[in-house]
């Protein structure tokens, strides 16, 4: 029943709207802002409810479509479409945008109603990327995002807020230009902009090569891969906590989306012979970035880093496909390695969040980030400490959890490409038990440090209930990820079909 | 010899326009000085006017007339309501910048009317003679205006500098169009054309010798580097109010006059322009976005930035393609509208005795007036080329253009200074949003009724365009192509 309604639309722009009449209600009056931008965030949500119940599993087609001309100049169309791939993240998007709209419910004090306006319109330029099947609305949408994260870092920040914003929007409009050079190259050669057009597309081995280095320039950036993700530990730690939970929940995913949409079924052939490039930069990601989170002084940062060497995960999935297939000579294994991938971005949506917004539970009552300025947490703030032990289980990839299942696929598609990938890759569950129970330890566990630890109160009924939503649903995730893989599945076997053709 | 009577509907704005401005220039000397508000109202209502005549009379034919010197067609008549409304928009950002001053005189909209009669003369030339008489008018009015601020030294300074580069330029041009006169036997564009096209392709010196003479005019006119030097210095030592006027319209006009000659006139000749463009393209991207990025005032910092849209504009024109040359007329449109916001924003901050002509005195705007800051951000957001603006989509057409033309390459190096170019758009950004208010510029500010409703139109005309750009760039397409 709802195939024919305009859900899409109504997502992207409902929440761009609403942010605007957050901005013109709620100026002066902050508990407006509030009640208005947390109406919006729900109402958002529960429009996007739909796409999950009424998608059509087993097939790969785009769904929910919309077409409308825009740019006939260009023969750039208003085209909207969803598959297996884009739809659990644009609900994981609607979902996170309520979580750090309550987030921001006590915690931000100047300008609320601009800092809500600003999540809510870039929730719905987000919602915008998933769901554009024309590569010049995707392109909009993908740099339109920008600017209200630009604000939010550079308003709500840190002490050095300024140089975190100007690295993070610097670094990834530089990797994005070249992406769009691409993407006119591919429009004077097949006369559309539709993504669809593109995949079909005929590329001689030079130019996809070349192609294949621009989308890497602009998705390495944001997902981020060694060496470009210097820019993630600064922003993360700069950003006020809404921010951080929305670009770590949110905006690295894009960059893996970007892969699986642009990258792989643009340009397989140059995937094919730039794989072992994409491997070895994922498991430095896993092994190297894992190794510089144990020394992390910053709770911040420390998961900041854990999440860098998590989307290695999420790389390193998408682009064991070729290896397997040269290995073994059938294309199930690729399968395999980018689901898991997918599960590992929707999972580390979650669990990423959660450990976020713990570390800004903290900070909103000490201020200070610092792990050796907390010591003893559980004795003041049992469920706190309970709530985080259990995200700190999730974030190690504890069986049960969400964190499991996708690094879990990962590996298992790894043994079948070659066994020292298979153990570079397992370290991970060393290293991140490592430093993510090191932190336990150090800020959970012991005796009370200091005064201040033992002042702390606990969680609020709202802290609670954001901390209960993200527990259910990595829990849910972790003990009964079939629903999430039958949405996938299509999509993946359609895309992995697709990649086996050479298009040389 | 017969005379025939020719054909004077295609020129009715021209000579509208000029018929007014003459009245105004009468009606203004018997104004006492508290009345200057009557030649504003006039000169806006001439403006409207002709905007009106040129609709009435827009047709999709191309008509030539006085002996085939002045052509009338849809990219004339769409470049015109683009100088229109530029002029208008200009006019109005200038007068409260004026009357604070104490310069509020009728001249400057006398001179301004007067350019842009030399603009439309430029944009419907289609004789090198009328192509140049177009300049020189608004060349001469230029230079007066610049000059206006009897008082004011550095505007004085930065007359003389424009006076004698621009002359230099004029003279340049004019050594250019002799010699293809003398290789081809007439003034006519479209004879030129023939000629050239006739002529027989081995390499003739003289007209390569007098086709760089154009070009480097051109280049001059426009301030594309290496001819760039007084654009700067012009830009920042005059009043801000002039500045806000040399720097929109007649780069439009200078885009028109480019077409004319280069394209209709010398387009024969393409190949061997093309590599010259591409020269001035990229150091003027070069150039620009680089040394932009070490001015503390914003004048000069938005001089830089003009450079560098006019390597942008080249990028354009230089493919050699129809869809090349819409997309360079969709940049410079696009560009005189931001421009004129940008520039509209610094009068507006601005005041008696203040010029807000360091970046610095954008700190804390946010805190100041949340809505211009807002407006401000959209105004460089475009210029940077970040959508959901519309300079987005300026840049996307002529980066496309050059792609298509076959020069991946120059697509690459053009993005690569849009990145360069982005920080110092966003370092206004930073202050306007993430610092605090200077403390002796900390009072909230609010424009007056007629500025704050203009400058939002032209701020959010910037978004518009930008969420939906399809129309202009139709317009643009249906006046390059039909």
């Amino acid at each position: 029943m709802f195939a024919d309604w305009p859900i899409l639309s109504l997502l992207i722009w409902l929440p761009i709207l609403g942010g605007f009449l957050v901005l013109a209600a709620g100026r002066d009056a902050p508990h407006v802002a509030r009640r208005l931008g947390l109406a919006v965030a729900v109402a958002t949500f529960v429009a996007s409810l739909p796409l999950w119940f009424a998608f059509e599993r087993g097939t790969a087609e785009m769904q929910f479509q919309e077409l409308a001309s825009w740019i006939p100049a260009f023969n750039v169309n208003y085209h909207l479409g969803v598959d297996g791939i884009s739809m659990p993240l644009i609900l994981l998007t609607t979902l996170i945008t309520v979580v750090v709209v309550v987030a921001a419910w006590e915690s931000v004090k100047d300008r609320i109603a601009y800092y809500m306006a600003a999540m809510l319109v870039m929730e719905g330029l987000m919602i915008g990327m998933f769901a554009a099947m024309d590569a010049v609305l995707f392109y909009v949408f993908f740099e339109a995002m920008l600017i209200p994260m630009f604000l939010v870092i550079g308003i709500w920040g840190g002490p050095r807020r300024v140089y975190a914003t100007l690295k993070f929007f610097l670094y990834t409009f530089l990797g994005s230009v070249f992406m769009l050079v691409a993407l006119i190259w591919m429009y004077i050669q097949s006369g559309s902009f539709l993504i669809q057009d593109f995949h079909a597309l005929q590329i001689g081995m030079t130019a996809q090569i070349l192609i294949f280095l621009a989308f890497f320039m602009a998705f390495a950036v944001k997902i981020p891969m060694f060496p470009v993700h210097t820019w993630l530990p600064d922003a993360h730690v700069e950003a006020p906590t809404g921010g951080s939970v929305i670009l770590a929940a949110i905006m690295l995913k894009i960059g893996g989306y970007g892969f699986l949409r642009f990258s792989l079924p643009i340009t397989p052939d140059a995937s094919a012979v730039l794989d072992t490039l994409m491997i070895v930069l994922s498991l430095i990601a896993i092994v190297y970035i894992g190794v510089v989170a144990l020394i992390q002084s910053d709770m911040k940062k420390l998961i900041a880093y854990s999440s860098i060497a998590h989307m290695g995960f999420v790389t390193l999935g998408f682009f064991l496909a070729f290896y397997i297939y040269r290995n073994t000579g059938d294309w199930e294994g690729a399968s395999l390695g980018i689901a898991g991938g997918m599960v590992q971005m929707i999972s580390h949506g979650f669990i990423s969040a959660a450990m976020f917004l713990a570390v800004g539970v903290l900070y909103d009552r000490l201020h200070s980030r610092q792990i050796a300025d907390y010591g003893g947490v559980v004795n003041t703030m049992p469920w706190f400490a309970a709530f985080f032990v259990l995200f700190a289980m999730a974030n190690t990839g504890l069986p049960g959890t969400s964190g499991f299942v996708g690094e879990f696929m990962v590996i298992l598609a790894a043994f079948k490409a070659d066994f020292w990938i298979a153990f570079l890759a397992a370290t991970t569950l060393i290293l991140a038990a490592g430093y993510t129970l090191w932190l336990v330890k150090r800020v959970i566990f012991g005796a009370v440090a200091n005064d201040n630890v033992a002042g702390l109160s606990d969680m609020n009924r709202r802290e609670f209930f954001l901390m209960g939503v993200l527990a259910f649903f990595t829990l849910l995730l972790g003990v009964w990820p079939a629903p999430l893989l039958d949405v996938m599945n299509a999509t993946i076997d359609h895309l992995v079909a697709h990649i086996a053709q050479s298009k040389l | 010899m017969n005379f025939e009577i020719p054909n004077f509907l295609p020129a009715v704005p021209e000579m509208f326009v000029l018929g007014m401005a003459c009245l105004i220039l009468v009606i203004d000397a018997f104004l006492p000085d508290s009345r200057r508000d009557v030649t504003y109202g006039l000169v806006q209502a001439t403006l409207v006017a002709a905007a009106g005549l040129t609709l009435w009379l827009m047709g999709p034919d191309t008509v030539l007339t006085f002996s085939d010197t002045f052509v009338q067609d849809p990219m004339a008549d769409i470049l015109k309501i683009a100088v229109y409304v530029t002029s208008f928009l200009v006019f109005l950002y200038a007068r409260p910048y004026l009357m604070e001053r104490g310069i509020h005189k009728g001249e400057f909209y006398i001179l301004g009317l007067f350019a842009v009669l030399g603009m439309m003369i430029m944009i419907s030339g289609h004789n090198l003679l009328t192509l140049y008489l177009g300049l020189e008018l608004l060349s001469l009015a230029s230079y007066a205006l610049v000059a206006f601020w009897r008082d004011n030294t550095r505007a004085t300074e930065a007359a003389m500098k424009y006076f004698v580069l621009g002359a230099l330029a004029s003279g340049l041009l004019l050594y250019g169009m002799s010699m293809i006169y003398g290789m081809t036997g007439s003034l006519d564009i479209a004879v030129i054309a023939a000629e050239l096209t006739a002529a027989d392709d081995s390499l003739n010196v003289p007209l390569v010798f007098g086709l760089v003479f154009l070009v480097v005019a051109i280049a001059f006119k426009l301030g594309a580097v290496p001819f760039h030097m007084w654009v700067p210095d012009v830009y920042d030592g005059a009043p801000t109010a002039v500045t806000l006027f040399i720097a929109t319209a007649p780069k439009i006009a200078a885009f028109a006059f480019l077409m004319r000659l280069l394209v209709e006139g010398m387009g024969p000749m393409h190949a061997d322009w093309q590599g010259m463009l591409i020269i001035l393209a990229v150091l003027s991207l070069a150039v620009g976005n680089v040394i932009a990025i070490a001015q503390t005032s914003i004048k000069r910092m938005l001089a830089y930035s003009t450079i560098a849209h006019v390597g942008f504009l080249f990028m354009g024109i230089l493919a050699g393609t129809e869809s090349g040359y819409a997309s360079a007329m969709f940049y410079v449109i696009v560009y005189a509208l931001t421009a004129a916001g940008g520039f509209g924003m610094i009068v507006f901050l601005s005041r008696k005795g203040f010029e807000a002509d360091h970046i610095d005195d954008f700190k804390g705007l946010a805190k100041r007036n949340p809505w211009f800051a807002f407006i401000m951000l959209l105004l460089l957001f475009s210029m940077a080329g970040v959508p959901p603006t519309v300079g987005f989509y300026a840049k996307l057409a002529v980066i496309q253009a050059a792609v298509g033309a076959g020069l991946v390459w120059l697509g690459v190096v053009a993005v690569i200074f849009s990145i360069i170019g982005a920080f110092y758009y966003l370092r206004v950004v930073k202050m306007m949003f993430f610092d605090e208010p200077k403390e002796d510029n900390a009072e909230p500010v609010q424009p007056s009724g007629a500025l704050a409703a203009a400058l939002s139109i032209n701020g959010l005309a910037v978004l518009a365009l930008g969420i939906f750009p399809g129309l202009l760039l139709s317009v643009t397409h249906y006046a390059i192509i039909g």
